[in-house]
């Protein structure tokens, strides 16, 4: 290599300097752990702003404009603004856990990207469990909901902390159930190597199914429209979170937003190939741009479904939830592993040397792509005589209490 | 590395503490929460030994996954019975518990 | 004896994690506080499964014990919430739990620690094998007809059958 200082030989060059080796290795880890968390800490400024854009688009109407050019430095003076409100604690609340929990909700928002490849040679900890560290580091996400509902001493906040966390424990079982078989596809639960598994043929298109139900769980995880009633902000004040104000509501606000984000770029890592693109192995830093681009095109179509899609009931999320989501990423993943031993069975599975090459892997990926096609094919016909049968059941009961009594309004479901 | 001991030693401090918990707390959850103090206890004495001695065979890591799953299922089932006993004798403490003393 | 290294100090943290929490567990009056102290703890434990490599099982720990089974506490302490701040934190037989807890302790480190540390304390341990099983290894073993199989599918069932009588238990009769 060229005798340029860079972060890549940085060890080297410290010690080269007349540095201690272990001083200098203990800096590049701490400036590496510095550069990876304040990634997120800086986009999530720009997120907010792209968010209102968008969403103004959505509602033709023009978003900020007002702060800096085309309203880019609204965030931070939003951000200054939230800085300079009074911080108040609520009477008898237990302050120590108050103030811990924005902590312990940023916090576990940050450390999922240690995991996350953002080139063939970036990544923050390469482990051998990537995708269950996410899980595990995601499942820190309850604490922080109720810690905070709990700690702020209102019913109020508890409640919404309640019903947070039933949302969060629920989706997180087809959320599991469906990064199994992307895991089952790549052989590994590394990152990188899963990176690596995409480049001849993003796991989208060999299973779709469980990059939807990905998406869908995520959504629900984050608390983005159309599973946000537990803050629903234009009919309720806010859930768990409802105490708190200045700097550590922004923190949780930003957290929020970061996780959004997040999942986008997991949703990317881990379906749609990650860095991979082309000539990415001549020069990494590509492997940024391809990255950004694909987290850019999940995370718009986020915000687009924010705008558009009408927020459910409590009831419909967890029906939706057990009785939908979780068998279908049942099948899904038992489907997947039978055709995934069929293809395998009989030799279409491509060999080990060109598992990166995108005609090795047509056959297999036809294969499990028309699988997943039939299972979308039944779905949709259950739904279909499943809705035949509740309307025409809706529509019995409406002629009946005609004659009788006023009819329920609708959604009311029918009550005993 | 560190010494096997010291893993041993902070396993076993681990136990007595759980131990203790469960002998001498009244309310019910408390006492559970010594059961999982005390499961930890042994899940470290399991991957310790694993590591120091046979990191090849899985025996250590496998019953430390099964421990999981049975502290899960106690953990469930456990506080079911303590929310069904809440429920009909509006206590949790255990010594109120005794309907089937004789 | 024990060198003072990154390991050693990830150790010391981890084991103050671990018993600090512990004895917060056991001690702490208002239940909420010790279910925190008992999210520490765990985090400890979690701690030590990564020193000991053996990430899987950490993640599984934070996974399984903090993602649930300390949320599952959590909900049970808020439901039983007249219970929470009880006045008398232990029964009439505390002294002698204490006694009890105390031997106990007295003898394991007697009994095993000590002769594990004649075995294994100063002088051995560079012998520890650096060649690791993985979690592929501890998948394999898992589904393994002449290793873990049976045990494992009984495990299924267990978790089945716990979460029938959960709910059938804590189910309100109507």
């Amino acid at each position: 290599m060229e005798d340029v200082c860079s972060i890549n030989n940085l060890v080297r060059c410290l010690v080269d300097g007349g540095m201690d080796a272990g001083l200098a290795n203990f800096i590049t880890i701490l400036l590496g752990v510095v550069l990876v968390a304040a990634l997120p800490l800086v986009t999530v400024i720009f997120l907010i702003w792209v968010e209102r854009k968008v969403a103004a688009r959505v509602q033709d109407r023009i978003g900020p404009n007002r702060v800096g050019p085309f309203g880019l430095l609204q965030s931070v003076a939003d951000a200054l603004k939230l800085l300079t409100k009074e911080d108040i604690t609520p009477m008898g609340a237990d302050k120590f856990i108050y103030n811990l929990a924005p902590i312990i909700a940023f916090a576990s928002i940050v450390l999922i990207w240690a995991v996350i490849p953002f080139t063939p040679l970036h990544i923050g900890a390469d482990l051998s469990i990537g995708i269950l560290y996410f899980m595990a580091v995601g499942s820190i996400a309850t604490v922080k909901v109720m810690v905070a509902g709990w700690s702020s001493n209102n019913k109020y906040a508890l409640l919404g902390a309640f019903r947070t966390i039933a949302q969060l424990l629920s989706y997180e079982v087809p959320l599991v159930l469906a990064l199994i078989v992307p895991v089952m596809l790549a052989g590994t639960m590394s990152m990188q190597a899963m990176t690596v598994a995409q480049q001849g043929m993003w796991f989208i298109f060999m299973a779709p199914v469980a990059a939807v139900i990905f998406f869908i769980a995520n959504l629900a995880e984050v608390g983005r429209a159309p599973f946000d009633l537990l803050e629903a902000e234009s009919e309720i004040i806010a859930g768990y979170n409802i105490e708190y104000s200045g700097f550590k509501f922004g923190m949780f606000m930003a957290g929020e937003f970061m996780h959004a984000f997040t999942v986008c770029v997991l949703l990317a890592v881990i379906f749609l190939g990650g860095w991979s693109g082309p000539f990415v192995h001549e020069v990494p830093v590509l492997g940024f741009v391809y990255l950004g681009l694909k987290t850019a095109f999940v995370y718009i179509v986020m915000l687009v479904l924010r705008s558009t899609v009408p927020r459910v009931r409590i009831d419909q999320l967890m029906a939706f939830n057990w009785k939908f989501l979780v068998p279908i990423s049942i099948v899904n993943l038992l489907l997947t592993a039978f055709l995934l031993y069929i293809v395998r069975a009989l030799g279409l599975a491509p060999a080990p040397n060109q598992a990166t090459d995108f005609v090795a892997n047509l056959p297999q990926t036809i294969v499990l792509f028309v699988g997943n096609l039939a299972l979308v094919g039944v779905i949709v016909s259950m739904i279909r005589s499943q809705g035949r049968r509740q309307r025409l059941a809706d529509e019995a009961r409406l002629a009946e209490s005609e004659t009788e009594e006023p009819a329920l309004p609708a959604g009311v479901p029918a009550g005993d | 590395m560190v010494p096997l001991w010291a893993y041993l030693l902070v396993a076993a401090g681990l136990f007595c503490l759980g131990a203790y918990g469960v002998l001498s707390r009244r309310n019910a959850i408390a006492v559970l929460m010594g059961i999982e103090l005390m499961l930890n206890a042994v899940n470290i004495n399991l991957v310790a030994f694993w590591r120091y001695l046979s990191p090849l065979n899985m025996a250590g890591q496998a019953f430390t996954a099964f421990i999981f799953v049975i502290a899960a299922a106690e953990a469930a089932v456990g506080l079911a019975i303590i929310i069904s006993v809440y429920r009909s004798r509006q206590s949790v403490i255990v010594e109120d518990v005794d309907i089937m003393k004789w | 004896m024990i060198e003072l290294n990154v390991q050693t100090i990830a150790f010391l943290i981890c084991a103050l994690f671990i018993l600090g929490g512990g004895l917060g567990v056991v001690t702490t009056r208002n239940l909420i506080h010790a279910t925190l102290y008992l999210i520490l703890s765990l985090f400890g434990v979690a701690g030590f499964f990564v020193l000991l490599s053996a990430p899987f099982l950490a993640a599984v720990q934070v996974l399984v014990y903090i993602g649930a089974i300390a949320i599952l506490i959590i909900f049970a302490v808020m439901l039983t919430r007249s219970m929470t701040q009880l006045r008398q934190v232990y029964n009439h037989q505390w002294t002698a739990s204490a006694v009890v807890s105390g031997l106990l302790f007295a003898l394991l480190v007697v009994g095993v620690i000590l002769p594990v540390w004649g075995i294994n304390g100063a002088q051995a341990v560079e012998t520890v094998s650096e060649v690791v099983a993985d979690t592929v290894d501890l998948g394999k073993a898992l589904v393994d007809r002449n290793q873990y199989v049976l045990p494992f599918e009984v495990a299924s069932l267990l978790l089945t059958a716990a979460m029938i009588g959960a709910i059938v238990i804590a189910r309100d009769d109507e």
